[in-house]
């Protein structure tokens, strides 16, 4: 019999019980909440009379709608009626449930994909879940992680269960050594170009090669963040030194009397030597060039150095016709070269770039240099409220005021515009995230997706550069 | 939950790849706490020329005419035709419901997105996936035959146009037998309760850091 993956350990692990035709019942170790959708889940709840299985396993924050600006209000200062109304709806369900939660201004509040690993309350092996889809993020961890809708939270609150259909195992192994410069986004958007964004569908993607197991945590968590614009639900790495001495030691790790066992059982999340996967990937990490999203799906990709693709040369019709309309939304035309792409805002930030490590490269990048006169913005948004408290201790943030960036408080903020952070319409943006969604950003918003390094550069060229010669 | 059985129903195409939940529903109406009211802004970017937003008045702006979805002759269709990748992107079950509450209960498409499949069938909704020469030919009569119907049966697995011509369709058993009968996933679950507890009790012992509170 052929050995296991990691996701089949993991998911067999979980197994509460099968249905005749293999589907499962899997039991749920974290659940983490925020405001946008949890609100009918709490109200289901209420109206089927039932109550949360085990609260303890739920860590709530509100992220997505918390103003990135003065906090000084709290909850019922937010200016925006409905941000408001959902903001303090999750305030209130979270006190009526006795849920952990850390609202707008406490100091541990972030993005939740974020403060998850951050708090230890993401640990190897355990099975998270969150409604919202780049709950992948977390799967950096040796842990099954994937986005759940709203009736499913409601499920999970209910019965700390979902129920599920074994997904496929995909292996996306990237070997060699990565150019200086070259980052875990790049890494991931050159993926998504390689395999596309349906590339993964059905399948949980596992992450190996040496470049994979040479990214810090930070790197990890970026990669598996984006698995889902790869089409999977779910990402992961296998556990090694480098996740084990990341999770000790947080206020939700194991106790020093559950340590000893506990690490011994994290080094068996890995994926059995004769482990069989449904499909393959290989990639060549020296073939790996800072890339920039040039359309309006994170599969649109191209390495710095190159042009806006032609849809003309396109076989594929249906692709060259969505190449054609992307391009039209984008107010691009065919062969301009990527760094003659002017650019209006830049944003440093989202539940894929905003830890320390991206506000460190990005830091390194602007030090002692002014952003572009044809900027109209250029903002960071740290990850959490601790991640900004760190950075400000390394004088970080003085970097990138003196520069001319705005610091700002911790949130989702221009990823997908749900607070006042957006772009106008017709507006172009170099951004950390890793959406490049039609009106993703704001109606008419033109977003292209970067590394940390290349966001900061663009910012101080005031279009594209190549982060490395800069 | 609402059961789907067979549907015969006017048919919509929308022909295109990776149509992202972000286009199905935009973030400023996902602030609702509410389950409803989401139907008038399914597609808003590409429905209207003016912008909305959850405090405006949708019947007072300006229709696309463009817009596939928004001639005369697909209004009232419950079914959808897609490409690849349809519902892609976030999570948010707002797309399903948004859908649902136009008036569409079924989606025909090439391929879905994980967490959308997943989530249509909690509203009732059923997505189809055929292959691609199969969609070929339901956009190809659908263009070419005004009032364009088809029949899709959740029991036979199975799509037939108004020629007679019959495509089948994969569907878990557990998934079908849900639909079929409207059940509710959280009191099914909940029947087995006790094998939770036990679980839990179990993994206690095995992995009691996770059981430390």
């Amino acid at each position: 019999m052929a050995g296991k993956t990691l996701y089949d350990k993991l998911f067999d692990a979980h197994v509460v019980r099968t249905e005749e035709d293999g589907t499962a019942l899997l039991y749920i170790d974290r659940h983490l909440v925020h405001e946008v959708t949890s609100p009918q889940a709490f109200e289901g709840l209420k109206l089927a009379n039932r109550e949360l299985w085990r609260k303890e396993a739920i860590l709530a924050v509100v992220d997505h709608n918390v103003p990135t600006t003065d906090r000084s209000g709290g909850s019922a200062g937010i200016v925006d009626n409905t941000s408001r109304l959902q903001v303090t709806t999750l305030d209130a369900n979270a006190a009526d449930h006795g849920l952990t939660y850390f609202d707008i201004n406490d100091v541990r509040q972030g993005i939740v994909h974020v403060i998850g690993p951050e708090q230890g309350a993401t640990l190897p092996g355990m099975t998270v879940v969150c409604g919202d889809s780049h709950t992948s993020t977390h799967g950096a961890f040796g842990a099954l992680a994937h986005g759940i809708g709203t009736s499913e939270v409601e499920h999970v609150m209910a019965t700390q269960c979902l129920v599920q259909q074994k997904m496929l195992n995909m292996l996306v192994e990237v070997d060699g050594v990565a150019a200086d410069g070259v980052t875990a986004k790049d890494i991931a958007l050159h993926i998504i170009g390689e395999i596309g964004t349906a590339g993964g569908n059905g399948c949980a993607i596992e992450f190996g090669g040496s470049a994979i197991r040479a990214l810090s945590m930070e790197g990890r968590m970026t990669l598996c963040n984006m698995a889902i614009e790869g089409g999977a639900r779910a990402g992961m790495v296998a556990v090694d030194q480098t996740t084990i001495d990341y999770v000790l030691d947080r206020p939700f790790s194991p106790g020093p009397e559950h340590r000893e066992v506990a690490i011994a059982a994290w080094n068996e999340l890995h994926s059995d030597e004769d482990a069989h996967f449904d499909r393959r990937v290989s990639i060549a990490a020296e073939d790996i060039k800072p890339q920039v999203s040039w359309g309006t799906s994170p599969e649109m990709v191209a390495p710095v150095d190159d042009q806006v693709p032609n849809p003309e040369t396109e076989q594929d019709p249906v692709k060259a016709d969505g190449m054609r309309k992307a391009l039209a939304y984008m107010n691009l035309k065919a062969g301009t070269p990527i760094t003659e792409i002017p650019l209006d805002k830049v944003f440093i930030g989202s539940c894929t770039n905003s830890r320390i490590e991206d506000i460190r490269a990005a830091a390194a990048v602007i030090k002692g240099r002014k952003v572009a006169a044809n900027l109209k913005l250029a903002m960071v948004v740290p990850g959490s409220g601790l991640v900004k408290k760190q950075a400000e201790e390394e004088g970080l943030d003085k970097l990138f005021t003196d520069a001319g960036f705005e610091w700002r408080e911790p949130g989702c903020s221009m990823c997908l515009a749900m607070n006042a952070d957006r772009l106008e319409p017709g507006e172009r943006c170099a951004s950390t995230s890793n959406r490049n969604f039609e009106g993703r950003q704001g109606a008419g918003g033109r977003t292209h997706l970067v590394s940390p390094a290349m966001a900061a550069a663009a910012a101080i060229a005031g279009h594209f550069v190549d982060a490395r010669h800069y | 939950m609402r059961a789907f059985t067979t549907l015969k129903a006017l048919v919509a195409p929308l022909d295109q790849s990776n149509v992202d939940t972000d286009a199905i529903i935009p973030k400023q109406y996902l602030k609702s706490i509410q389950r409803s009211g989401f139907g008038p802004n399914l597609f808003d970017n590409w429905r209207y020329l003016d912008e909305g937003g959850p405090e405006i008045d949708n019947s007072k702006r300006r229709l696309n005419p463009d817009f596939v979805l928004n001639k005369n002759r697909y209004g009232g269709a419950e079914i959808l035709l897609a490409r690849e990748n349809f519902g892609c992107g976030s999570s948010r079950e707002h797309a399903v419901w948004a859908l649902d509450q136009q008036g569409f209960r079924c989606v025909v498409a090439t391929s879905f997105a994980d967490i959308f499949y997943n989530n249509s069938f909690k509203s009732g909704f059923l997505p189809v996936q055929l292959n691609e020469e199969q969609m070929d030919v339901l956009f190809r009569e659908c263009e070419e035959t005004g009032g364009y119907e088809l029949t899709v049966d959740l029991e036979s697995q199975s799509v037939t146009t108004p020629s007679g011509q019959s495509f089948a369709f994969e569907i878990d058993a557990f998934r079908k037998n849900n639909l079929l009968r409207g059940l509710d996933d959280i009191g099914l679950t909940l029947e087995h309760a006790d094998q939770i507890r036990d679980y839990e009790k179990r993994r206690a012992v095995e992995t009691p850091w996770l059981f430390s509170e």
